[in-house]
Order: C-alpha cells, then sequence, then structure tokens
C-alpha cells in the first residue's frame, strides 16, 4: 500500500512540474511577445506614482479633497452625462434581457425538441457573447452614427448572449415533473413554458439579469471612448488632454455609481434568491 | 360541501383575483417598464432612426461578405496580433494572480485579524476593480508608453481587483477542520497553511483564475483600441479606413481564437476540479 501511495504521489508530482514548465515557457514566450521590459518599468515607475499624484491635486497644488467644489465644479455636466450611462445600461440590458428571454427557451434540451433548432440557437447566443461588446459598438456607431443608441444596441446584443447561455442553464435544471403534468393534461408548448417552467425559473432570470446591469453599468462607462454616449467621452477627452483634476473627479464618480449599484443589486438579488429558496 | 368549495378553502390565495398580495410586484413593473420607456425618449432611439441604421448595417454586412484577410502578407500580420493578444491575456491574468495570491490572505477575515488591514485591503481591490480595463490602459500608457506591455499592466490591475477578492472570499470559506487537526498535532502556522488550507483553495483559485484567462481573452481583444497593443488597433484601424471584409475576417478571427480558449480552460477547469460545480 505503502508502494501504491509513493507511486501515485510520484505521478501527481510529475504532473505538477509537467504543468509549471508548460506555464513557465508560456510565460517566457509571452513575455518576449508582449514586449516586456522591466527596464522600462522600473526607470518610469515615478511616472505612475507622479501621474497618481498629479491627478489628485487641483490646477492651484491644493489636494483635491480640501475643495470639493472646485473638484467636481463639472458636476451640472457630469451628472446628466452619469445619468445617461445608467440609462443606457438599463435599457440596454432590458432589451438585451427581452431577447435572452425569449432564446433561452430554444436552447434547452429540455423544452425544445429538436436538437437543431438548440444547437443553432445555441451557437448563435454563443457568437452575440464571444464577440466584445466594444466590437459591436464600433461598427454600430458607423451604422447609426455616433450618440447613445449604439451603445446600447451593443449592450444589448452581448446580453442577449450572455444571458442567453445563463438563462438556457436555469431552465435545463428545471424540475421536469410540473411539465409532464402539462403534457398529460394535454396543453400545449407555450402552456408548458408559461405554467410549468416559468413560475420555476423567474426569480433567478431576475437575479442574473440585475448581475447583468451591474456589469453593463462598468460596460455603458466605457463605451463612449469608441464615441457610443455615457460618460466615456468626456473621461477620454480629459485623459488626453490631461485635465488631471478632472480624470480623478471623474473616476470617483464612475466608482462611487458602481459600487452604489452593487450594493442595491446585492441586495434585491438576494431577496430574489432567498425567495425562490423558501417558496 | 362540493369539491369545489373543499379546493376554494385549501387555496383560498389562488382564488383571489390575480392583483391580490401583488400590487408591490405590478408597481415595480410598472415603474420599471416607464423608465424604460422613457430611456427610448431621451436616448433619442426613433424607429426611423433605428430603421435607417438597419439598412446600414445590412449594407456593412453584405460588404463584409466573405470574411477575406487580403493578401498572405496581412493574414501574418493579423495571426500575430491574435498572439499577442493572447500573449497579453496570459501575461495580465499570470502576474495578477501571483500578487494576488498573497494579498488575498491579507483580506480574507480568518487569516488576518487585524480588522484594518483588511478593511483597507478590500477597499483596495474595490478600487482597483472600479476602474474599467480600458482606463487603466490608458493611464499606464502614459507610464510606459504605448504598446502591449501597457496592456499587460492594464490587464494586471484589473485583475488584481478581481482576484483579490475572490481569493479572500474562498480563503474564508476554507473548512476549518483540517486546520485544527494540524494545530492539535502541533503544526505551526507554516504548516497550517500548506496542509491545512492550500489543499483545499488551490483547486478553486486555479479554476478561477483559469476562469479569468477566458475574459481575459475577449479584454485583451479589446485594449488595443486605446493603442495598448494586441488585434484591437487593427479593429478599430479597420474600421476607419473602410476594410470591410478584412474587419469581418479579424472578428471571425477573435471569436474563433476565444472560442477555442474557452473550450480548452472549460476541459482544464473540468479535470481540476471535476464533475462538482462551474
Amino acid at each position: 500500500m505503502g508502494l501504491a501511495y509513493a507511486q501515485a504521489m510520484v505521478a501527481k508530482r510529475r504532473q505538477l512540474w509537467l504543468g509549471s514548465m508548460v506555464l513557465g515557457v508560456c510565460v517566457l514566450f509571452s513575455g518576449h511577445i508582449a514586449e516586456i521590459s522591466f527596464s522600462k518599468f522600473f526607470d518610469n515607475i515615478g511616472a505612475f506614482t507622479s501621474y497618481i499624484g498629479r491627478i489628485s491635486h487641483l490646477e492651484n497644488g491644493q489636494w483635491v479633497v480640501s475643495d470639493p467644489i472646485e473638484w467636481f465644479w463639472g458636476w451640472k455636466k457630469w451628472l446628466p452625462l452619469l445619468g445617461q450611462t445608467l440609462l443606457m445600461a438599463y435599457v440596454g440590458t432590458l432589451l438585451g434581457a427581452l431577447g435572452a428571454f425569449i432564446f433561452c427557451f430554444f436552447a434547452s434540451k429540455n423544452v425544445t425538441a429538436s436538437p437543431g433548432v438548440v444547437f443553432v440557437t445555441r451557437r448563435l447566443l454563443e457568437f452575440l457573447r464571444t464577440v466584445p461588446e466594444l466590437v459591436f459598438a464600433l461598427i454600430f456607431v458607423v451604422a447609426f452614427s455616433l450618440g447613445p443608441l449604439p451603445g446600447i444596441l451593443a449592450l444589448a446584443i452581448h446580453t442577449t448572449g450572455a444571458l442567453g447561455k445563463l438563462f438556457a442553464e436555469v431552465v435545463e435544471n428545471a424540475d421536469m415533473k410540473p411539465v409532464e403534468g402539462i403534457i398529460a393534461a394535454g396543453g400545449s408548448w407555450l402552456h408548458k413554458v408559461r405554467f410549468a417552467v416559468l413560475p420555476q425559473v423567474a426569480s433567478n432570470f431576475a437575479s442574473y439579469a440585475l448581475l447583468r446591469f451591474e456589469i453593463n453599468v462598468r460596460g455603458a462607462a466605457v463605451l463612449g471612448f469608441v464615441g457610443a454616449g455615457g460618460i466615456g467621452q468626456t473621461l477620454l477627452e480629459v485623459i488626453r488632454k490631461f485635465y488631471y483634476a478632472d480624470i480623478s473627479a471623474l473616476l470617483v464618480l464612475i466608482i462611487a455609481t458602481v459600487m452604489v449599484i452593487d450594493t442595491v443589486t446585492e441586495k434585491i438579488r438576494h431577496r430574489l434568491i432567498g425567495q425562490s429558496v423558501a417558496s | 360541501m362540493n369539491k369545489h368549495e373543499e379546493l376554494r378553502q385549501r387555496f383560498s390565495l389562488k382564488f383571489q383575483p390575480f392583483y391580490y398580495g401583488h400590487l408591490r410586484a405590478i408597481a415595480v413593473a410598472v415603474a420599471a417598464t416607464a423608465l424604460f420607456f422613457y430611456g427610448l425618449l431621451s436616448l433619442e432611439m426613433s424607429v426611423a432612426r433605428i430603421m435607417g441604421g438597419i439598412g446600414e448595417l445590412g449594407r456593412m454586412v453584405v460588404l463584409m461578405l466573405p470574411p477575406d484577410p487580403g493578401t498572405w502578407t496581412r493574414t501574418g500580420i493579423y495571426l500575430y496580433a491574435m498572439l499577442e493578444t493572447l500573449a497579453i491575456a496570459l501575461l495580465g491574468t499570470f502576474t495578477a494572480a501571483i500578487l494576488a495570491f498573497p494579498l488575498g490572505f491579507l483580506a480574507a477575515r480568518n487569516t488576518t485579524v487585524n480588522r484594518v488591514v483588511q478593511f483597507f485591503a478590500r477597499r483596495s481591490f474595490d478600487t482597483l476593480r472600479g476602474v474599467d480595463i480600458l482606463i487603466w490602459a490608458l493611464i499606464w500608457i502614459n507610464v510606459v508608453g504605448l504598446g502591449p506591455f501597457a496592456g499587460v499592466l492594464a490587464l494586471a490591475m484589473s485583475d488584481l481587483g478581481i482576484f483579490g477578492k475572490l481569493f479572500s472570499e474562498a480563503i474564508e470559506a476554507a473548512d476549518e477542520r483540517p486546520v485544527e487537526g494540524i494545530l492539535s498535532t502541533g503544526g505551526s502556522s507554516v504548516a497550517v497553511v500548506r496542509f491545512g488550507i492550500l489543499p483545499q483553495l488551490l483547486p478553486v483559485l486555479l479554476s478561477q483564475v483559469l476562469y479569468a484567462f477566458e475574459s481575459n481573452t475577449r479584454s485583451a481583444s479589446i485594449i488595443g483600441i486605446v493603442g495598448a497593443g494586441g488585434i484591437g488597433s487593427i479593429l478599430s484601424e479597420q474600421i476607419r479606413t473602410v476594410e470591410f471584409q478584412q474587419l469581418s475576417f479579424v472578428i471571425v478571427l477573435i471569436w474563433a481564437t476565444v472560442s477555442l480558449i474557452d473550450l480548452g480552460c472549460a476541459r482544464l477547469r473540468f479535470s481540476i476540479i471535476g464533475a462538482r460545480a462551474l
């Protein structure tokens, strides 16, 4: 028995070494390709700390927190943009969730009988979520012209792909006994979905959609980098033009908003999931 | 008593009008819908504009087909850019994981006794996570210049925030019993970490790192838009120069690579943590 143990340990060690070596080679090779240069990093690391220093000081050299009114001088311009960003995330999430809701039943083996339909729907959802939303935004900006519209559509499309997969997984994990009951009572496909599956999955759907909303708020904040609306455009501008105090002010606004949204949605999600466990 | 009456008594709630006990839910739904339509209006989403855009999009899609890289030299350039993207993703994830491993212990409630240290570690991770990768990229470009190195650092920063949170949560969720066992046999604190916590932790952490690598491949393919290396720079250039066939080739390339990485990571994850979960 001692021998078997020793052998098993040797095999495990060998696997570990092999894995580490493969990883090591990959890392070194990547370091070469990505032009990693420690000398450049340590020569310029001062630039990073001084950058942090500059964005935390006002133009008159004062520490930013000493004069919040001066620091957030552009709030009249920024808050509506922040609101627009949130609204974009909201509308995009809702549209995407709607799309995901429609597609997810066709991507679930237990609700849709035809394997062909399931396969095609799954590949479609996969395509929608693997292509980054910023790529969609870049293309939509050309087609729909600048503004929040292309951003919302990009968010919605990516959300459809991401939520569609999660929704389908929830549906596939649903209890099939109610479905069999509906079939036994002679219900149609729609009856099956509406009265057997939906009551089981609705709270999970809502919870996932809220989680996606959180992610989309972050996403919407940078969509402006490619001209697709929201606060990102202003942020890009102040970064490119070196308005240091404005950079920190906008970052603080965005981070605070994201944190508030995270906390609120997390509370709601706990209640939603708690309900589904209780009932 | 007839059957109907009996049912009515047993499920009295089901026989109420549908809005009974759902008033709050209905109010929320109405408010959500109203906000949605307000959003449509205030964000200039008119039907005419959407229809016009869809027509334009249709013309663009026709121009994109079939995906064609142009010449072989260009194919080589695209493939190298994709390789660079993968390199950025790998190094960013790797650096963040190495840094987050010790810091995760600092932010975990059961390994860091000092509440203040733990609190500040948590908040620092939140801040790192709150700043988007693209913004980190812009900041690092100021430090190390344009190119993939800035992308690696940007990914590492925002991943450090994610890993810090996930690792510390995993450490907090670790089972206490092996730790107690080692303590009761007189093990040192190093032995506690090595034999009590690490064996529980490593598979979970590895699977999280692999998962992050997947999503980083996606992120790395867009940070080039702001000049931080990878295939994103080619994407935005092709849109500006209206090279739609090459653009669609690059999009297909990104899609294929990300799908492959997803597949590979899913299999690795599966073999690491076995049948349970994810």
